[in-house]
């Protein structure tokens, strides 16, 4: 688990300090707007379409039932009762007063959590596999790693200001659950002869200008990870473009410059920097990966599970689609979808908040994690606990069978939160999931990766959705692009625009036509949208799109 | 995004911000600013109008990010010429919360 070092609490302790005398600068005057606000942003505070946001780290989504509860608090008290999973693993609260915000920090303070670098030119939240730790395909625990870059990049004198903001993923699975092509940084663990190593990718990112990364090192000794990823970045932070905002990531550093000489550089620069690690980071790594040792896993039947999945259709139907294989002898991992029903994706309430972390404790080994894709796992459940925790999670309206099913879609805020919006995406995620319920077809469609982004800047990861919904404003009316074979997972895979917008109303119609053709065309059931597209091309689809066209 | 507006007799405008302490929207209105839209003061004039910018600029005790949008005259006032601005007065689709709430809340005293 996640847990606080003295340290580390008095220097949170200290930022919230200094973030509260900032607050009383502002309002008395002493600071200008100008002033304040690269303030306000280094602590995860910006200015919405309706309100202040505040973006909290939840690093690489990892959280106990305390700092879940305290979230929980917060959402109560300074916000109006539910807060919004991110789709980098962190959490929003939409309605907080500025005058309330240095408040909200000291309670953050006292479970170890801040907002630090949860927004500007910095490295922001490391991100992993949800199941890390868990997983039963994983090569090992990518946490401690994943810990060493989060201590290592917090408060980085050197990479404070950096061209642009700056995103890493680690990932641990054979099956990659991080998304490591679509980040500035990714890595994936390998195991090389019984060595374990990285391979690192770099100039990934989504945006206006959808990459995915390369590989800059097919086999990176762990022991160089800090002095490699550090050269990475020092590379960058010279060469990256600060003329123009929208060309200062590293995928277009990298695009423009080439591969090989960004690779040059950066090897000549960890040759520079190798020598200065002496040992520091192999001593925290090792304190970390005691601190991310497997919980006590307890052996027992899972008898009582086999006899509930036989006898109960709706647990079965949960368990088949919202619990994971876990490495440990009779326990799983289970996802809570934040998509129910009329739900916004990823949105949460306090009394939610607050169940999750007592049913955490009660058959979870007090471990959750916010995954990217806007809901909860418990990442250790014993069989035999799955019937009680369904029943429990029912009861409060979070057992929906829908992970990775259609109506589990990604979404962004969109312009009912964002101030960078161009469009609204939580009612078409809410359209299109009621569309399909009603129509009886998410069970026979199967596995479906619906994203939708509210603007281009692609919060809600559009270009890696099997179907990606890009919400534009066309002469002062709210349109959206639909984008086809994107995939985050299998084979990372940016998506291809179909061809023309559609105006709201015809969103859904369109996606109906689409996964009605999907439906007709398919080898089997066990052949995905995914896979048929793959399979047959875009041209089918576009047709199904665009029937006007077909018909000329 | 605030994009700079000139407003003018065919195409008025309304200066809005946020509050600088609580972040709710407000207009400017001849009182100083209102939560209520429909109360703010309606520029034909791009001098005008950007002394009046001027004015809420240097009200930076009381609010923030000052800008001035296009707006309709309607019957009751003015009303948003873009669906933005339109959200920015109701608040959000998924849930009643909000200018709307807080004008039903109003409403039930």
């Amino acid at each position: 688990m996640f847990d606080i070092r003295p340290v580390e609490t008095d220097y949170v302790r200290h930022r919230a300090a200094q973030f509260r005398d900032q607050v009383a600068r502002r309002l008395d005057g002493s600071l200008t707007e100008d002033e304040f606000k690269p303030l306000r942003l280094m602590n995860g505070v910006y200015l919405q379409l309706h309100a202040y946001m505040l973006r909290v780290a939840i690093p690489y989504g990892t959280i106990s039932p305390d700092q879940m509860r305290v979230l929980a608090d917060l959402a109560q008290n300074y916000d109006k009762g539910y807060g919004h999973w991110t789709t980098r693993q962190n959490i929003q609260f939409n309605w907080p007063k500025l005058v309330d915000i240095p408040d909200m920090l000291d309670r953050l303070a006292d479970v170890g959590m801040h907002a630090i670098q949860t927004s500007g030119n910095t490295i922001r939240n490391v991100t992993t596999d949800a199941f890390a730790g868990a997983a039963s395909d994983e090569v090992t625990d990518p946490r401690p790693y994943a810990e060493l870059l989060r201590s290592w990049s917090t408060d980085h004198a050197e990479f404070q200001f950096l061209p642009r903001k700056f995103k890493i993923a680690i990932s641990g699975g054979a099956k990659d659950r991080a998304i490591v092509a679509a980040h500035d940084i990714g890595l994936r663990l390998v195991d090389r002869d019984g060595k374990i190593g990285f391979e690192v990718w770099v100039g990934g990112g989504l945006g206006r200008t959808p990459m995915l990364g390369q590989v800059i090192r097919d086999f990176l000794p762990e022991e160089d990870l800090l002095p490699y990823i550090e050269a990475i970045i020092a590379t960058y932070n010279l060469s990256g473009r600060r003329d123009n905002k929208y060309k200062a990531r590293i995928k277009i550093t990298v695009s423009e410059r080439g591969l090989d000489v960004f690779k040059a550089e950066t090897e000549e620069e960890f040759a520079r920097r190798r020598a200065a690690f002496k040992g520091a980071d192999r001593e925290a790594l090792a304190i970390f990966r005691n601190r991310f040792a497997a919980p006590d896993f307890r052996t027992a039947s899972d008898a009582g599970y086999e006899a509930e999945r036989q006898a109960n259709p709706a647990f079965r139907s949960w368990t088949d689609t919202n619990v994971k294989a876990h490495k440990a002898d009779g326990y799983a991992g289970v996802i809570v979808t934040f998509k129910a029903p009329g739900q916004t994706p990823g949105d949460a309430s306090a009394a939610q908040m607050r169940l999750l972390a007592d049913l955490a404790e009660r058959y979870g080994h007090a471990d959750l994690r916010v995954m990217h894709d806007q809901n909860v796992a418990l990442p250790h459940v014993h069989k035999s606990d799955l019937p009680a925790l369904y029943l429990a999670l029912r009861e409060a309206g979070l057992a929906t069978a829908n992970a990775g099913l259609t109506s589990d879609i990604i979404a962004c805020p969109g312009m009912d939160y964002c101030a960078l919006a161009t469009a609204r995406s939580i009612p078409i995620a809410e359209e299109i999931a009621d569309h399909f319920r009603a129509a009886g077809l998410e069970d026979e469609i199967g596995n479906l990766n619906i994203r939708i982004s509210g603007c281009i800047n692609a919060c809600g990861h559009h270009h890696l959705g099997h179907i990606g919904i890009l919400g534009l404003d066309r002469a002062g009316v709210e349109n959206y692009q639909i984008t086809l074979g994107g995939d985050a997972y299998d084979i990372p895979a940016i998506g291809q625009r179909a061809g023309a917008g559609f105006p709201a109303e015809e969103v859904v119609p369109a996606i109906d036509r689409l996964l009605r053709t999907y439906l007709e065309v398919r080898e089997d059931e066990g052949e995905r949208f995914i896979d048929a597209y793959r399979r047959l091309g875009a041209a089918p689809f576009k047709a199904a799109l665009y029937p006007e066209a077909a018909d000329v | 995004m605030s994009k700079a507006f000139t407003p003018t007799a065919a195409k008025p405008g309304v200066i809005t911000a946020n509050d600088l302490r609580e972040g709710h929207n407000l207009w400017m209105c001849e009182a100083g600013w209102t939560p209520d839209p429909s109360k703010a003061t309606l520029y034909e004039d791009e001098a005008i109008a950007e002394l009046a910018l001027l004015e809420a600029i240097g009200q930076a005790d009381l609010v923030v990010g000052p800008y001035i949008v296009e707006a309709k005259r309607g019957p009751n006032g003015p009303e948003p010429a873009h669906f933005r601005e339109a959200f920015r007065q109701k608040g959000p689709s998924n849930y009643f919360h909000g200018i709307q709430a807080e004008k039903a809340e109003t409403a039930n005293v």
